[in-house]
């Protein structure tokens, strides 16, 4: 498979012109409705007919790469197939409500969160579950908070949060951000948590231990049931950090594995669009314990019909309304559609597509048994390069670099949209690379619409608009 | 049950003679044999969940959204309704935008980088300060860093902010949360008249304060009118001046850096997306001096081997998958789709349309309170100020009780006081304003 994308060119100096470059007008803000010295002077923005602007970002979007482009096997983003009767659902006016509209005149809406609040519960093993967090690290937020108050409830001061070394970096940010010091864990030569190295860690200051499962390695953590009463006997909590949950569909629940509180990334295991770069949801389930803790409000059916209630030690909003409304809505729709046998199908499909694709790779796949993604080695080649030669070959690269307990790694999470003959594709393609000349690899990509990009040099001498372009 | 007759995954394309060849050649006999799963938290799969076709999905979810009530929402208060053109649907629906990811490989996502080096560059414009993120979630969780941003900025002493006595309770919420991780807490300064009573806040900040936040338009609707001295009263004492606005605001009102704004916050949805049940985009704009310690992602323009100018994210290091614990912030997946639509909605408008969008914000809220206040047991506006979008009027009747009767016409506004009504009108309510304002005559008596 070869791939030769898009490329608009204006001249020698650049691509498709902003739209700055192309016509700009500046109108003045007298003659208004209010003094002048409560307004601004004037205003100076791009001025494009609809037609032109119709043919600029259309020209964008083929500078683009998407899900429907062609693989994505992105470790980690669980970058699936987003079904498109759900963005028919989520479309105008069906969720066009106003945050502030009395609450029997917003019945739909509330009962649509409900039933996605207990869906979740159900799938999580979790007792209650809040949708407010707006993506993934803002469940961790609040997942941490909620642990915290809970702690605080009960006069525990705890300062610490344990994570593993190969865990996401928004772990490690999001317990720092609640005031916590984090304490990194080494894994065992296997690639899983060490469990002396836990017993040591976790003590009378431990308040939780974050941890992904399976892990970023693609592992299950076998001994879920020893670490689980390793924290819970130091006093800790267990978080379920859900980003790999899409391996697990069906097969095994954190509540049943003995984890307090979790978040799940809907835009990765329930398929709504991560549009490039967000809106997610990243809603949190608890067990009854931490229940009282939950952001307010949570919905509870009521009479026949549903109503907004507050938990009774609730740690407050940690979104301004209810959380990324529109991407709960597609979440629902997906996990509606698909049903018991459908998301433990998902996760079957992707767990044997990760396993097929690293059987039919020549590169060196430490460690295993793999769930829903594996880590490859570059081995000697720079893994950025290999990604970058990827790119030609009509496949989004796996994740580079990381985790580093993988040398040069290349995370690979090829979900279960996948089919045989594209995975065989993407082996041909991890392997042509692998067989390529250190030149090739370091002149790639030669087929996407920009060429090898100097990201040090833009890093070193930031221009982040267009005005600061022009002052160069 | 499933119309492609499967019982999955319908986003699957495996048929079973595939599968059997792939488990071969992973040299195993079942799917079941792949999961490394101990059989004490082993799950049987039944979630009572059940599989439904697409079509019987869309019924079923219709069905739901089909109970709430068809009401015209005079509604505001941070969350904005403005009529979006088609051709921002059609163009962000495009599934090259919708279904790509963060751009960690820039070269195959120039598009959607550019689109963003713009929707920051349209930022810096309206803000007049140097460097704005691809977004934040909403409005109170960019205040939220705002005030831990105020932590790490050298120039800023202290361990308080300061937000004004009208605030929405979610958006205090939210800061509470963000700021108490760094040990920050949240005080209060007087309003007057709806606006900041400078007064009140000269006797609240002190040298302690590190963060003052005002917003203009106000809660209220009304239009602030020495942002200039709050601005002085912040710097006089090393505190952030912190603006909570949003981009139609800003095409008319004060330019942030004008008035000594350190970070301009807000949501920016209100271009863009309109109305969705307080889903929004946080804006995050502030000084080039404070550029490493901003949180969230930013792009950059950057040269290829081609030596054309390109994009790429930028400024990485300080982001949690680099940083991790002192990353300055834990952002990754943020609100960029809905900040491309913002800047396409805003390229639509170009400059005229979009004077002329926050032009009508002010004689629209003008005309009906003026229409209002003529209504027996009505007054209106309460504050003396200019409006933006909306104001509060004041009732002979309980503000709840109007709220409620207003309601069961079809109408909503806001109770916000024992006798205070708030009413939002934007041109996406016009058609319906004479006949609200009928309403309202007959439940306000």
């Amino acid at each position: 498979m070869r791939y030769s994308q898009a490329r608009w060119t204006d001249d020698d100096e650049r691509y498709e012109p902003l739209l700055s470059e192309k016509s700009t007008a500046e109108v003045s803000t007298d003659d208004g409705p209010l003094p002048d010295d409560l307004t601004r002077d004037s205003l100076e923005l791009p001025d494009l007919s609809e037609p032109e602007l119709a043919r600029h970002y259309t020209r964008l979007s083929q500078m683009n790469y998407g899900v429907e482009s062609g693989p994505f096997p992105l470790g980690s983003c669980t970058m699936k197939y987003n079904p498109s009767f759900t963005e028919d659902l989520a479309a105008p006016p069906a969720g066009a409500v106003h945050p502030d509209q009395p609450q029997r005149t917003t019945q739909g809406t509330l009962e649509l969160l409900y039933r996605l609040q207990d869906y979740l519960g159900r799938i999580g093993g979790m007792d209650a579950v809040s949708l407010q967090p707006p993506a993934g690290a803002a469940g961790e937020f609040a997942g941490i908070l909620v642990a915290q108050a809970y702690h605080e409830h009960n006069g525990e001061d705890r300062s610490e949060v344990v994570i593993p070394e190969s865990a996401h970096g928004t772990n490690f940010a999001s317990a720092a951000m609640a005031g916590y010091d984090v304490v990194s864990l080494a894994s065992d030569e296997d690639g899983r948590v060490d469990l002396d190295a836990l017993d040591a860690a976790v003590g009378e200051d431990t308040a939780a231990l974050m941890l992904t499962n399976p892990n970023t390695l693609g592992l299950f953590e076998r001994d879920i049931e020893e670490i689980a009463d390793i924290v819970h006997d130091a006093g800790g909590l267990l978080y379920y950090d859900g980003a790999n949950l899409n391996a697990l569909l069906g097969r095994a629940r954190p509540g049943d594995m003995g984890f307090d509180v979790m978040h799940y990334n809907v835009h990765k295991t329930f398929a709504t669009p991560h549009g490039g770069g967000g809106p997610g949801a990243g809603p949190i389930g608890v067990t009854d314990e931490l229940a009282p803790f939950l952001p307010t409000p949570q919905v509870a059916e009521s009479g026949g019909g549903y109503e907004f209630a507050e938990p009774e030690h609730t740690i407050g909003k940690v979104h301004g309304f209810y959380g990324n409304w529109l991407v709960l809505l597609k979440a629902y729709a997906y996990i509606a559609r698909l049903g018991d046998a459908g998301l433990t199908d998902a996760s079957a499909k992707a767990v044997l597509n990760a396993n097929y694709l690293a059987e039919g790779i020549d590169l060196d796949i430490p460690f295993g048994p793999f769930h829903h993604e594996f880590v490859a080695s570059a081995g000697d080649r720079d893994a950025a390069d290999f990604a970058k030669r990827m790119l030609d070959y009509g496949v989004h690269p796996p994740t580079t670099k990381w985790p580093e307990i993988v040398s040069e790694a290349l995370m690979t999470e090829p979900t279960e949209v996948e089919s045989k003959r594209t995975l065989d594709q993407l082996a041909e393609a991890f392997d042509a690379v692998a067989g390529e000349d250190d030149a090739t690899l370091a002149n790639a990509p030669e087929s996407t619409a920009a060429r090898r990009i100097d990201q040090v040099a833009a890093a070193r001498d930031p221009c982040l608009s267009w005005h600061s372009l022009a002052n160069e | 049950m499933s119309e492609q007759g499967s019982r999955g995954t319908p986003y699957a394309p495996h048929t079973a003679a595939t599968t059997t060849e792939m488990l071969d050649a992973i040299g195993v006999d079942s799917e079941a044999a792949l999961f490394d799963i101990p059989a004490s938290v082993a799950f049987g799969g039944q979630f009572d969940i059940p599989e439904r076709s697409e079509r019987e999905t869309r019924r079923h979810v219709e069905s739901i959204l089909g109970r709430n009530d068809d009401l015209t929402a005079l509604l505001g208060r941070g969350h904005y309704d403005h009529y979006v053109p088609s051709v921002v649907d059609d163009l962000a629906s495009r599934s090259e935008f919708l279904t790509s990811y963060t751009q960690y490989q820039p070269e195959i996502a120039q598009g959607f980088l550019q689109a963003l080096f713009e929707y920051q560059s349209l930022l810096v414009e309206l803000t007049g300060l140097g460097v704005a993120n691809c977004s934040m979630y909403d409005a109170a969780t960019a205040l939220g860093e705002a005030a831990t941003l105020s932590q790490r900025v050298r120039s800023v002493s202290g361990d308080r902010v300061l937000v004004p006595e009208h605030l929405r309770e979610g958006k205090r919420e939210v800061l509470g949360n963000y700021a108490a991780g760094p040990g920050v807490t949240v005080d209060t300064y007087p309003m007057a008249d709806g606006n900041v009573d400078v007064d009140g806040l000269r006797e609240a900040i002190g040298d302690d304060v590190a963060m003052v936040y005002a917003e203009n338009p106000t809660v209220r609707g009304t239009i602030e009118e020495r942002l200039g001295t709050v601005g002085e009263l912040a710097d006089a004492h090393d505190a952030l001046f912190c603006l909570g606005t949003d981009p139609v605001a800003l095409a008319l009102l004060e330019e942030p850096a004008t008035v000594g704004a350190d970070v301009v916050v807000g949501d920016a949805s209100s271009l863009g997306t309109g109305t969705a049940y307080g889903f929004g985009l946080g804006l995050f704009v502030t000084r080039e001096e404070y550029l490493r310690q901003v949180p969230g992602r930013l792009v950059g323009a950057a040269e290829d081997t081609s030596d054309r100018r390109t994009y790429t994210l930028t400024l990485q290091t300080r982001e949690q998958h680099i940083r991790r614990e002192r990353a300055t912030s834990n952002i990754c997946t943020n609100q960029a789709w809905v900040a491309l639509r913002t800047a396409m909605h805003a390229a639509w408008l170009g400059p005229d349309g979009l004077l002329d969008l926050a032009e009508s914000c002010v004689t629209r809220a003008r005309d009906l309170a003026a229409e209002v206040d003529e209504i027996r047991g009505v007054s209106a506006p309460v504050h003396d100020r200019h409006h933006f979008r909306e104001f509060v009027a004041r009732t002979d009747q309980p503000a709840t009780a109007v709220r409620d009767d207003l309601a069961e016409e079809g109408y909503a506004v806001h109770a916000v006081g024992d006798h205070e009504i708030q009413i939002c009108t934007t041109e996406t309510t016009e058609h319906a304003v004479d006949d609200f304002v009928d309403a309202l005559a007959e439940v306000a008596k």
